[in-house]
């Protein structure tokens, strides 16, 4: 069976090789910063098989690299590749020799990672499992851009040296921006196991009218955006949102109805992600690929379609969720 | 009751606003504010440094999408992007505004069926979807500016978003609508994840709407900013 653990020594393999490639540019912050990335990667499984088994000092280790990355980070200010004219002409020119080829592995990421997740649930549904049942999408991705690359390197007569080059670029590029989403969670897991959302509901109630109805439901919404915005995503709101609004005061309070509350909260939590920096997978990683010189300047195209969509929301929670 | 209550570790919340506020490097910022909420809940340093350790870890496949960056980066490298605008700008019939809601369709369909990763920011914007949306304004309004080509970018970045975030929640194997069933039961409901999606169901339509209209009103702002610019065709 294909497990996510293998894919895990690719992204080792890579940000290794990454690592590699700066030490020999004598770029010292910056091979440093890959290198400690490539850790969890490496030694994950054998983290939290010692963690489990009571040994502490692995993940204590890893501790401190999440720290050492912190600083790293401040090392290596994010900035857009230049782009040299020359360059600029040969991929013109490339463009006009390889024409629509070039296409082909471009499209079989997105193709392959259909295929391969149906492939691999229909051959589950029969007790097969090809893939590790709980990350089956990520797998499949993972998997297609192996055999993307292989076509890219066909199609371009490319090498698997080249390859890395030229995927150690992007990812210098977009430098510490990819380590957020990461490091969010990992918050999340810090504020949970210290408490932060048991010290958070009793100074909601303190805050808000909790026999006004309305009132209940707009305090929900308004804190399912800006948690969801200080954290970075929805998934940290929920539980603290709905520990401290949605289940005393709106389901048991005001009588709401569970599901359409869950569903709705949920998204609405979602306008607030289209809103914040912290969410910097969705936010400042693409303005980063895309080269913009704003670095909010993703957040700004979506800031109407937020706010719309967050009063569309508080429309529905005030009428369908009490039926 | 409120006496038993720990407020301190509310410290990171603060931590993470203020390290905002005064534009401090985020990665760091979030470290901080871990490290500060740990121990205003009075956890020692090996705990700390452990429980900080362990979350890493167990996130770690948030960072899985790396690999596509080899492919996008040959593929580049030979003229993708180039090749992607040319193509674009052959087709008579596709404007910006179609070409951005096709692409926003396709990708809240394609999330409602849980593909959330076929598309992504690495995956089809940089290579494909921001460049041709380039390829479909230039057609209709000639060279683009420097400040008209951020926009266009910016607006493809965020149709992505809009799909992917309005669409994947339909999905019931999708780990928010998991999530949601998981907290209610845990708090004594049962619900079934169905009923669940289903009620994602208004906003990812109000959702559909609302960015279409988006994607309009942007063409007209492309618009309005070259009327400014007197030697251009029209």
């Amino acid at each position: 069976m294909f497990r996510l653990e293998h894919l895990y020594w690719l992204v080792a393999a890579f940000l290794l090789a990454s690592a590699f490639l700066n030490l020999r540019a004598r770029r010292w912050s910056m091979a440093a910063f890959w290198l400690v990335l490539a850790a969890p990667f490496v030694f994950g499984e054998a983290i939290l098989a010692a963690h489990a088994a009571g040994r502490g000092w692995p993940a204590q280790l890893m501790g401190l690299g999440v720290i050492v990355l912190g600083l790293l980070a401040t090392l290596n200010p994010l900035k857009a590749p230049v782009d040299e004219a020359a360059a600029a002409q040969r991929r013109e020119a490339d463009a006009r020799r390889f024409g629509a080829r070039l296409f082909v592995p471009a499209l079989a990421i997105p193709l392959l990672t259909a295929l391969l997740y149906f492939a691999s649930r229909a051959f589950a549904s029969h007790g097969m499992h090809l893939f590790e049942s709980r990350a089956q999408s990520l797998i499949a991705l993972g998997l297609a851009s192996v055999l993307a690359l292989a076509a890219a390197m066909r199609v371009t007569r490319a090498g698997v040296g080249a390859a890395v080059h030229e995927g150690r670029r992007l990812l210098d590029s977009l430098g510490w921006a990819i380590l957020l989403p990461m490091l969010l969670a990992t918050l999340g897991g810090v504020f949970a196991a210290s408490g932060v959302g048991s010290a958070i509901a009793p100074l909601i109630d303190a805050l808000i009218p909790v026999d006004n109805r309305l009132a209940c439901v707009i305090a929900f919404a308004a804190g399912m955006v800006v948690f969801t915005m200080i954290m970075g995503n929805a998934f940290a709101a929920f539980p603290v949102m709905m520990a401290a609004i949605g289940l005393p005061l709106l389901v048991a309070g005001h009588g709401a109805d569970p599901a359409s509350l869950g569903a709705i909260g949920m998204l609405t939590g979602y306008c607030g992600t289209l809103l914040t920096p912290m969410a910097a997978n969705f936010n400042i990683v693409p303005a980063v690929l895309l080269e913009l010189r704003d670095p909010y300047g993703v957040i700004r195209a979506q800031v109407l379609t937020a706010l719309a969509l967050m009063a569309v929301n508080i429309v529905l929670l005030a009428t369908v969720v009490f039926r | 009751m409120p006496d038993a209550i720990n407020y301190w570790p509310l410290i990171g919340v603060a931590v993470v606003v203020a390290g905002f506020a005064l534009r401090r490097n985020p990665v760091l910022v979030v470290v901080v504010a871990g490290l500060a909420s740990g121990i205003a809940a009075g956890m020692d340093a090996p705990t700390l440094l452990a429980t900080l350790g362990k979350a890493f870890v167990d996130n770690r496949m948030l960072l899985v999408f790396v690999l596509t960056l080899p492919v996008i980066g040959v593929l580049e490298r030979h003229g993708l992007r180039e090749r992607a605008r040319a193509w674009i700008g052959n087709l008579r019939s596709l404007t910006f505004a179609r070409f951005l809601t096709s692409y926003l369709a396709l990708r809240q369909l394609l999330s409602m069926f849980g593909l959330t990763h076929v598309a992504g920011h690495a995956q089809t914007v940089r290579p494909l979807v921001a460049p041709m949306a380039e390829a479909a304004a230039e057609r209709e309004l000639g060279t683009l500016d420097d400040d008209q080509r951020e926009r266009v970018r910016a607006q493809a970045a965020a149709t992505d978003n809009v799909g992917l975030f309005f669409g994947e929640d339909v999905f019931i194997a999708f780990g928010a609508v998991l999530l949601i069933q998981g907290f209610y039961a845990g708090h004594g409901i049962e619900l079934e994840p169905l009923s669940i999606a289903l009620w994602a169901l208004p906003t990812a339509i109000a959702a559909f709407l609302i960015h279409a209209v988006r994607i309009r009103l942007a063409r007209r702002v492309l618009t309005r900013r070259r009327s400014g610019v007197p030697d251009v065709p029209a």
